[in-house]
């Protein structure tokens, strides 16, 4: 009975010192052991950049996402030379294969990336406790394009809506005559003028909260220099409060314009084209101020228009103004159709200075906008009808990359 | 030639900065940044001239006791106030507990949102006039704003179904709607910027 038990005692020591001890050893080792290298390592100019960038690719290591030596991601380290020393660049985590490596363009900052110079780069797998290194790949050198590729379908649109529209603008110029279909908001600034002269009451303009950059801005100018020879026909005071120094100086300068193409040059008084300030809610104040004070007849929003939108048209509301607004801003369109008596909606706007003015080479713009609309749905209806069949070239050839 | 010259420089900015949207490089990168300086600089000094402009335009109405020209008093005298106190101690001024911060974090701010706040009125009396059912066209709108407003409110067992129904309605038709208007104002403000850099438009410009 004392043998079989010393017998036992004897194979256990056996199994644990000649088989689970080494197998052990043979395990933690596997932690220690560095997982396989990344290969096939690239580095290449970033395409489409403005030359302070170079990319990284890598086929991962045969340890990303496998046991033990699982890789949980790798670093970019780069030189200057291929003995050189090697610095981290950056990190991403396992099963990503590409890294931009990117610095700052100008040179007084540290992390300045030098243009056409040459690098070398290294990508080193990590695991928890051990890590492996690929070959070096390079030189490789930054330089920046004169051309955006991603952008090309943005560049053919843009070219083929300008040859369109000088086409139309040609057209025009040669005594073409086109027709537009009537904006009931535009048919309604005569009567909206004419209501403000009989009852002797001001008309009030405001231009939102853009700035002359901004092309809703711009396109309000035009509206506002239209009405304001309409005004100074019908000799009605017509007030304008900025927000915008500069607005307020082309504002001035526009408004001077419409009185003269009148012919009432005389008429034209500077001072109702005034600054009030650049805060959204201290503007609004002093807008319906002047509202509830002035009794303005007529109220026209065209521009660029935030959340002081529905203030000032509620305003003008229960002034008992007649309201005539215009946006580009999508947000703010449903307050102003609900609160004001017509609202030019989005492109509206832009296409107001034509109608208002009738003249052929602005209706010849608005015509080729019409044909690219009618462009623009054709292409809709065969992507959705491509991308049915899974005929990816054609949703390819609208894909932008910024 | 006073006519041309503005002419000139809007149609070769205009060009630039359509031609700079789609070159990458550096050299374009440097100019561009140069001319968005430059619209600062321009805001800087155009910043005097409105200052010059609401100085006037409230003198006036104070000297001609214009209706509310009491306000014009009181706008002049935020005016000084607010100059005077950012002047006195230069950066200091904006520093936490001077009094020119006081005023403007327990004065300013307090009227600023008391004027933001008035937007939830005005909503509920604008939905009030839209919502009105005189049409088919405003009944349909009802409908629609109930079915979205009452997506958060637990409806028991048809809060399924009209979560689902608000949902399509936000991605479906309304989605459609505005990426309808979204393609409009694209090509309305293309034209637009075409038209003044080829000089058809230019209206902007004032005349002599």
């Amino acid at each position: 009975m004392r043998y079989k038990n010393l017998n036992r005692l004897l194979i256990l020591t056996f199994f644990f010192f000649f088989l689970i001890l080494p197998l052990g050893q043979i395990l933690a080792q596997e932690d220690t052991l560095p997982p396989a290298p990344p290969t096939e390592v690239r580095a290449s100019d970033t395409q489409n950049d403005n030359g302070h960038s170079i990319t990284i690719t890598w086929k991962l290591s045969g340890d990303d996402g496998a046991g033990k030596k699982d890789v949980v991601a790798y670093e970019i380290l780069r030189s200057e030379s291929p003995a050189g020393e090697f610095v981290v660049r950056g990190m991403v985590p396992a099963g990503n294969n590409t890294y931009q490596d990117r610095g700052a363009k100008e040179k007084e900052d540290k992390n300045y990336f030098h243009p056409y110079h040459d690098f070398y780069y290294k990508v080193r797998a990590k695991t928890l406790n051990s890590y492996s290194e690929s070959g070096v790949a390079g030189p490789a050198q930054a330089y920046g394009q004169w051309f955006h590729l991603g952008k090309l379908p943005v560049f053919v649109g843009t070219l083929a809506f300008t040859i369109m529209v000088l086409a139309f603008i040609s057209l025009a110029r040669k005594g073409k005559k086109f027709y537009v279909r009537p904006l009931a908001g535009i048919d309604a600034v005569d009567d909206a003028i004419g209501r403000a002269t009989e009852m002797g009451r001001p008309i009030l303009y405001i231009l939102g909260l853009g700035s002359a950059a901004d092309i809703a801005t711009i396109a309000s100018f035009t509206i506002l220099n239209r009405i304001a020879k309409k005004t100074a026909e019908h000799k009605t005071k017509i007030i304008v409060p900025c927000n915008d120094p500069i607005v307020m100086s082309v504002a001035q300068e526009t408004v001077k314009a419409g009185y003269l193409d009148a012919g009432r040059p005389d008429m034209y008084q500077e001072e109702n084209i005034f600054y009030i300030t650049s805060m959204q809610f201290a503007y609004v104040a002093a807008v319906n101020g002047i509202m509830l004070r002035e009794k303005t007849a007529t109220n026209f929003y065209l521009g660029k228009f935030y959340a002081e939108s529905l203030i000032l048209a509620e305003t003008g509301s229960v002034a008992g103004s007649i309201q005539i607004s215009g946006t580009d801003e999508i947000a703010q369109i449903p307050f102003f159709v609900a609160a004001t008596d017509y609202t030019l909606i989005g492109e509206e706007l832009y296409a107001a200075s034509a109608y208002l003015g009738r003249e052929p080479l602005l209706l010849g713009a608005l015509k080729a906008q019409d044909l690219a609309k009618a462009i623009v749905m054709i292409s809709l209806a065969s992507g959705a009808v491509a991308a049915s069949f899974h005929l990816d070239f054609f949703l390819r050839l609208f894909t932008v990359q910024m | 030639m006073r006519r041309q010259l503005p002419i000139l420089i809007v149609f070769v900015s205009g060009v630039f900065m359509v031609i700079q949207y789609f070159i990458p490089h550096e050299s374009f990168e440097f100019i561009y940044e140069y001319a968005m300086d430059w619209i600062i600089i321009i805001g800087i000094f155009a910043m005097l001239l409105g200052l010059w402009s609401l100085t006037r335009a409230s003198v006036s109405k104070v000297q001609a006791k214009a209706p509310g020209w009491g306000f014009s008093v009181m706008t002049l005298v935020g005016l000084a106030t607010m100059l005077f106190l950012g002047f006195y101690k230069g950066n200091k001024s904006i520093a936490e507990g001077t009094f020119f911060m006081d005023l403007f974090w327990y004065i300013y701010t307090p009227i600023q949102a008391t004027m933001f706040s008035l937007l939830a009125f005005y909503i509920a009396s604008a939905a009030y006039r839209s919502f009105r059912v005189r049409t088919v066209l405003a009944t349909i709108l009802l409908v629609t704003a109930l079915i979205i407003m009452l997506r958060l409110i637990p409806l028991g067992p048809i809060s399924g179904v009209n979560q689902w129904l608000a949902s399509w309605i936000l991605t479906v038709p309304n989605m459609a709607a505005k990426r309808a208007i979204w393609i409009g104002v694209g090509l309305g403000a293309t034209a637009t910027a075409l038209k003044i850099i080829f000089g058809i438009e230019r209206a902007y410009m004032g005349k002599d």
